[in-house]
């Protein structure tokens, strides 16, 4: 119940942080559209190459980027926080009988929701464009998009809390992202991999991710990749929920 | 609020900071105690102080004292609660503000107090109705719809004390609450420190300005590379040091005047230098009119008389070997 009302505070806190700055949040909707007005052109050539899996290529390409903004959305996170660290929002809220869990989660489900808004746009505008949709699918789909953000929001946050610094921040968030969303076969298939590099990716949970999402937007709800992508992203979230939260009950920063 | 009841009670307090191995070519740092076995009684209702340089541990006690780290060893038991067992209840009871602040700047005023009461169980109203009871109290209800970072820097202070004292808190944790202020806006904070004692509350400030653990505090302990040096009201740490010195002119009366001032109780010792007479003694404030008294009885008037009080300084110095105004530079 407190830790319930607690979030409940945190998230109401910082959603009307992230919508006094405007621009952040058009420049987060405006993203997913560049993506397909600038990047959308090129699949129609693609898609006739030989490996490129079966079903449109819109269909292949969005479940892609849906990850892929919901990586980006959720993994710079922490950079916000840095800056509330170093105003001493976080300490005087550590020194209130307040639930520690509450103080990530509250902070979460807002990069959550405003990741989920941005998938939206996504997919609505990419309907016109040819992509071809199943309502439960979706559906789940957001569902482990969500996942995705509550694995990828509390990694940034705890990194935040250990390293303190914006400067420290960059460069490790960078080299985390970089090669996660390499080897997550968002931006063209894995299967046109070498068997090396597929079996590295295999390694990594976002691949999981992306290839439960296009499952979902392809091949239908009992893809067995469905099933793996989400107890591996529901398990990663479980664990950096519980790291995060520990992260906020002992900062030193 | 009892009078007189013990609110804060530390004994053998040690915190230990592991240096760090990865000193580039400078090798390992050793591992650094930050506080050093401190035993420290604070009573409800006075304002307490910590004085000592940057770097003397004052953060790490008061951080441990408010729940924000562990003692590596030892206890501290805060407004009747075990620091490291009771946290929870601990935070209840007590307010804390960091050096750093803790209002954001790009939330306003309200909003940090609302949510931080609704932090402490309050509802909805009751936490704007708080807010608006502080903002009135602290002269910041213009400013209240505004974002903190448009704050002047006394004004952020302010609401920072304000944000720590939403939930009525026995026992409010400042830490250097005017460092980097300007003398008006520093004064201005002294009184609002001054007006919360008179509400019943306990203070308990870090400062490294002996101006103002003079100026402000009931009682103080001065600490030095992790230790108290020295401990009591500013007045009792200075006498103890040396009492106070009275210096009067005589016109010439010298030696007659020093024999007849030695023979006084209240006179520790009396001497003749450069032609005015030098009077050591405990309490210098006493001692003034009563030496006037007798000079006058005596038909012995003096031509000037002055009162030296040893400063906070002096105390640091003698127990510390060094100068508080240099080792804060």
């Amino acid at each position: 119940m407190r830790t319930a009302n607690d979030t409940w505070l945190i998230f109401e806190r910082s959603t009307i942080l992230t919508l006094r700055n405007p621009i952040w949040v058009f420049m987060g909707l405006a993203q997913p559209i560049l993506y397909l007005l600038l990047f959308g052109p090129l699949l129609k050539n693609v898609a006739s190459m030989p490996g490129f899996p079966p079903g449109g290529a819109f269909n292949v390409f969005v479940p892609g980027i849906l990850v892929m903004t919901a990586l980006f959305s959720s993994v710079f996170v922490g950079f916000g926080l840095c800056d509330e660290l170093r105003e001493g929002v976080v300490e005087r809220m550590r020194v209130t009988p307040m639930s520690r869990v509450a103080m990530l989660l509250g902070r979460s489900l807002r990069d959550v929701v405003f990741l989920l808004c941005q998938a939206l746009v996504l997919v609505v505008l990419s309907i016109p464009f040819g992509l071809s949709i199943n309502g439960t699918g979706v559906a789940i789909a957001f569902a482990l998009l969500a996942l995705v953000g509550l694995v990828m929001s509390p990694l940034s946050y705890t990194l935040a809390l250990i390293l303190g610094s914006e400067d420290a921040l960059a460069p490790t968030v960078n080299a985390i992202a970089l090669p996660l969303l390499l080897l997550s076969g968002v931006m063209l298939p894995m299967s046109l991999a070498p068997d090396w590099l597929q079996t590295l990716a295999s390694a990594n949970p976002l691949y999981h991710a992306v290839a439960a999402t296009r499952a979902l937007f392809n091949a239908g709800l009992y893809d067995r990749e469905v099933l793996i992508g989400v107890v591996v992203m529901a398990a990663l979230a479980g664990l950096m929920i519980a790291v995060g939260a520990r992260s906020f009950s002992r900062a030193a920063a | 609020m009892k009078a007189n009841a013990t609110i804060i009670e530390t004994s053998g307090l040690r915190r230990m900071f592991k240096g760090k191995n990865k000193g580039r070519g400078r090798g390992p740092s050793p591992d650094v105690e930050a506080v050093a076995g401190v035993d420290l009684r604070v009573e409800a209702g006075e304002i307490f102080g910590f004085l000592g340089p940057n770097g003397a541990g004052k953060t790490t006690t008061l951080r441990i004292l408010s729940t924000l780290l562990a003692p590596t060893s030892g206890t501290a038991r805060v407004a009747g609660f075990d620091v490291a067992r009771q946290a929870v209840e601990v935070r209840r009871r007590i307010g804390y503000v960091a050096q750093a602040g803790g209002s954001y700047r790009e939330s306003t005023g309200r909003e940090e107090l609302v949510i931080q009461g609704r932090l402490f169980g309050m509802s909805k109203a009751e936490a704007g109705r708080r807010a608006e009871e502080i903002l009135a109290a602290l002269d910041l209800t213009e400013a209240g719809d505004r974002t903190c970072g448009t704050y002047s820097g006394g004004m952020r202070r302010r609401l920072n004390i304000g944000i720590g004292m939403v939930h009525r808190p026995e026992l409010l944790f400042l830490d250097e609450p005017t460092t980097g202020l300007d003398p008006q806006a520093r004064a201005r904070m002294w009184d609002e420190i001054r007006k919360l004692r008179k509400t019943g509350t306990t203070v308990f400030l870090t400062t490294h300005y002996l101006e103002e653990a003079d100026a402000l505090c009931d009682r103080l302990a001065i600490i030095d590379h992790g230790r108290i040096v020295a401990e009591g009201s500013p007045s009792d740490l200075k006498r103890q040091i040396a009492g106070d010195v009275v210096t009067v002119g005589v016109n010439g009366h010298g030696d007659k005047v020093v024999k007849l001032l030695q023979a006084q109780p209240f006179v520790r010792e009396a001497c003749l230098e450069d032609g005015l007479v030098r009077l050591y003694v405990d309490r210098g404030e006493e001692a003034v009119p009563s030496v006037l008294r007798l000079l006058d009885r005596n038909g012995l008037a003096p031509s000037t008389m002055n009162l030296h009080r040893p400063s906070l300084d002096d105390v640091f110095l003698k127990k510390t070997g060094r100068s508080l105004r240099e080792s804060a530079a």
